[in-house]
């Protein structure tokens, strides 16, 4: 009886960290197809020159710079609103109806499939607005996509701030908005930045919301001003690798390799400060 | 003079006060803006999408089945519903049930050090943008499919299913883990004295107390590979052909969030097609809103 228990336990752990290893073998795998595929593309050269003859030839130098440009005014927008939002969750919100609500529309947010975005975005900043197809539009697309990830991580970040501390500034005479300003926010600005880079990661990576609102097939020239198209990373690679006959594989898999580096490293950038920043915390 | 003084203070003392005012109600309608948002993305959703009932009922453009939406202008959805539903059931299928045994080994069987190599493959797994997943996809998986299935094609909804399956797993791996997390010690110290053994503990007790949260993370999930659009996009082939039986799966299919990303770019501003993928859009924002709806009630009688 007590054998069999045992038995049991040791056939099922087995099995369990079988089943566990078909989730982790593949993402191994995966990264290690597009570093070894993507590697010899990747050159100074690929780098920092533009598409060229049809996307065929040449870099990846415009897509490059157009996402750094999308997401650096992607996080401009979400920033101010996703930070206040959190603000208003940590530190004003009663527990009541209306936070529930809050709650509840941030989790929505965050389901609402990225296409839909896309669409909402289309309709409303490029068609209604009538900015066309241009930077401004997408990062507006972009903004409301990535403000679940600001606001969730941000509240996080301001909630874990020691109660003690709002206790001391009120009794040293501050108000509610002079606690949170000088008190409680430079204590979780640690949290907001990495909150900040897992959404501009998120941002960088993101295809379905910039289809229609400022995704250029091709440029001859970098975008000039918010209110000009610009090529885009996963946009370009979702072109080279579908549209685009004949794209020799090693520009593709550059690109994706580019992408993946991006996107992940990011990622992993953020994870890493977190946890610098837990350690090194004064409480 | 010190009069004058009190009144400058008082001033600014008032002015501090209507400051705080103004700064409280700033911070409270952005606050609320999230239920705005939200919202407005609905009522937009449906007003861009209402000329299409001039033309057609609600009734026939869900049960239609040909999507020709040029030039015949033909609306019918169902292709496109049942190619969604099939690849997000294929991907249930495969996903879930990996996706609950990783969440039970990662959180209860493996040592601390195995648990802090196996948590951030899962963390790069949900970081991979779905157009690179949706580029292995093309280039790996669907010729690998062809050849051991020996298919005219290997982008069918199988390989969507497969891709999908393996992006829906983090949700739901991180979140049942976290529910797995959340049950009482107690229990297992109850458990442990009665002499089970750590694995009648984990399926006895463990995964029945965290069931609500384990469902709540699986519904997510499936709210993320409906959602889900470039993979689709790159892997299912794109063809609006009605799935007929199991074996479809083995076949070219057309999801909802594929058609919109394939086919507005190239849409009539006042045409009757630009309405049609409104209302696809719309449908889609339902179909996840009640997914995260539940999933957040479940999540709520999970942490009582």
């Amino acid at each position: 009886m007590m054998k069999s228990r045992n038995l049991t336990q040791t056939i099922a752990f087995a099995v369990l960290r079988a089943v566990t290893g078909v989730v982790v073998i593949p993402v191994v795998l995966v990264i290690y197809f597009l570093v070894s595929h993507g590697w010899h593309a990747l050159s100074w050269h690929f780098l920092t020159s533009a598409p060229s003859g049809d996307l065929k030839n040449g870099g990846i130098f415009s897509p490059i710079v157009g996402t750094l440009y999308l997401v650096g005014c992607t996080i401009i927008l979400a920033l101010p609103l996703g930070l206040l939002s959190a603000i208003y969750l940590s530190e004003y919100a009663k527990p009541g109806p209306i936070t529930r609500l809050v709650r509840l529309a941030i989790v929505n947010l965050a389901g609402v499939p990225s296409i839909v975005y896309g669409l909402f975005g289309y309709g409303v900043f490029c068609i209604l607005l009538q900015l066309k197809e241009c930077i401004l539009a997408g990062s507006m697309t972009l903004a409301l996509l990535i403000l679940p990830v600001i606001i969730v991580a941000s509240e996080e970040a301001l909630s874990v701030v020691p109660h003690s501390f709002r206790e001391a500034a009120m009794a040293l005479g501050a108000t509610k908005w002079q606690t949170t300003y000088r008190i409680v926010l430079p204590n979780a600005v640690p949290g907001i930045l990495t909150g900040s880079i897992l959404g501009i990661s998120r941002a960088a990576g993101e295809t379905a919301p910039i289809l229609f609102t400022v995704a250029a097939l091709y440029m001859p020239h970098l975008p000039r001003s918010i209110f000009d198209k610009a090529m885009v990373l996963p946009y370009h690679l979702f072109q080279i690798s579908t549209q685009v006959p004949d794209c020799p594989p090693e520009i593709q898999w550059g690109t994706a390799l580019t992408l993946l580096v991006i996107a992940v490293g990011m990622n992993v950038f953020s994870s890493i400060l977190r946890v610098r920043f837990r350690k090194n915390r004064a409480w | 003079m010190r009069m004058r003084e009190r009144i400058g203070t008082m001033n600014t003392k008032q002015l501090s006060r209507a400051g705080e005012f103004i700064i409280e109600k700033g911070i409270i309608c952005c606050g609320v803006a999230t239920i705005a948002i939200v919202l407005f993305i609905f009522i937009f959703l449906l007003n861009d999408a209402l000329p299409i009932f001039k033309t057609n009922t609600l009734w026939q453009l869900i049960s239609g089945r040909d999507w020709y939406p040029v030039p015949d202008e033909v609306f019918g959805m169902l292709p496109l519903i049942l190619g969604s539903a099939l690849v997000t059931v294929g991907a249930i299928v495969i996903g879930v049930p990996i996706a609950v045994a990783s969440a039970i080994f990662i959180g209860e069987v493996a040592t601390p050090r195995v648990r802090e190599l196996l948590k951030p493959a899962v963390e790069v797994l949900a970081a991979i943008p779905s157009v690179v997943i949706g580029f292995i996809g093309l280039a790996l998986l669907a010729p690998l499919l062809q050849k051991t299935m020996n298919l005219n094609t290997g982008q069918c909804a199988l390989t969507g299913a497969i891709m999908l399956a393996f992006m829906s797993m983090p949700t739901i791996i991180t979140i049942s883990e976290d529910a797995l997390h959340a049950v009482p010690q107690d229990y297992k110290a109850a458990a442990y004295a009665l002499g089970a053994t750590r694995w009648q503990t984990i399926i006895g007790v463990l995964v029945p107390a965290a069931r609500s949260g384990i469902l709540a993370g699986i519904m997510l999930g499936i709210g993320r590979a409906v959602g889900e659009t470039m993979t689709v996009l790159m892997v299912t082939g794109n063809a609006a052909v009605m799935p007929t039986n199991i074996q479809s799966i083995l076949a070219p299919v057309r999801t909802l969030t594929a058609t919109i990303a394939a086919e507005m770019g190239e849409t009539d501003r006042y045409g009757a097609h630009y309405p049609a993928l409104f209302m696809v859009g719309a449908i889609l924002f339902v179909i996840t809103f009640t997914i995260n709806l539940v999933a957040d009630l479940a999540l709520r009688q999970n942490r009582k």
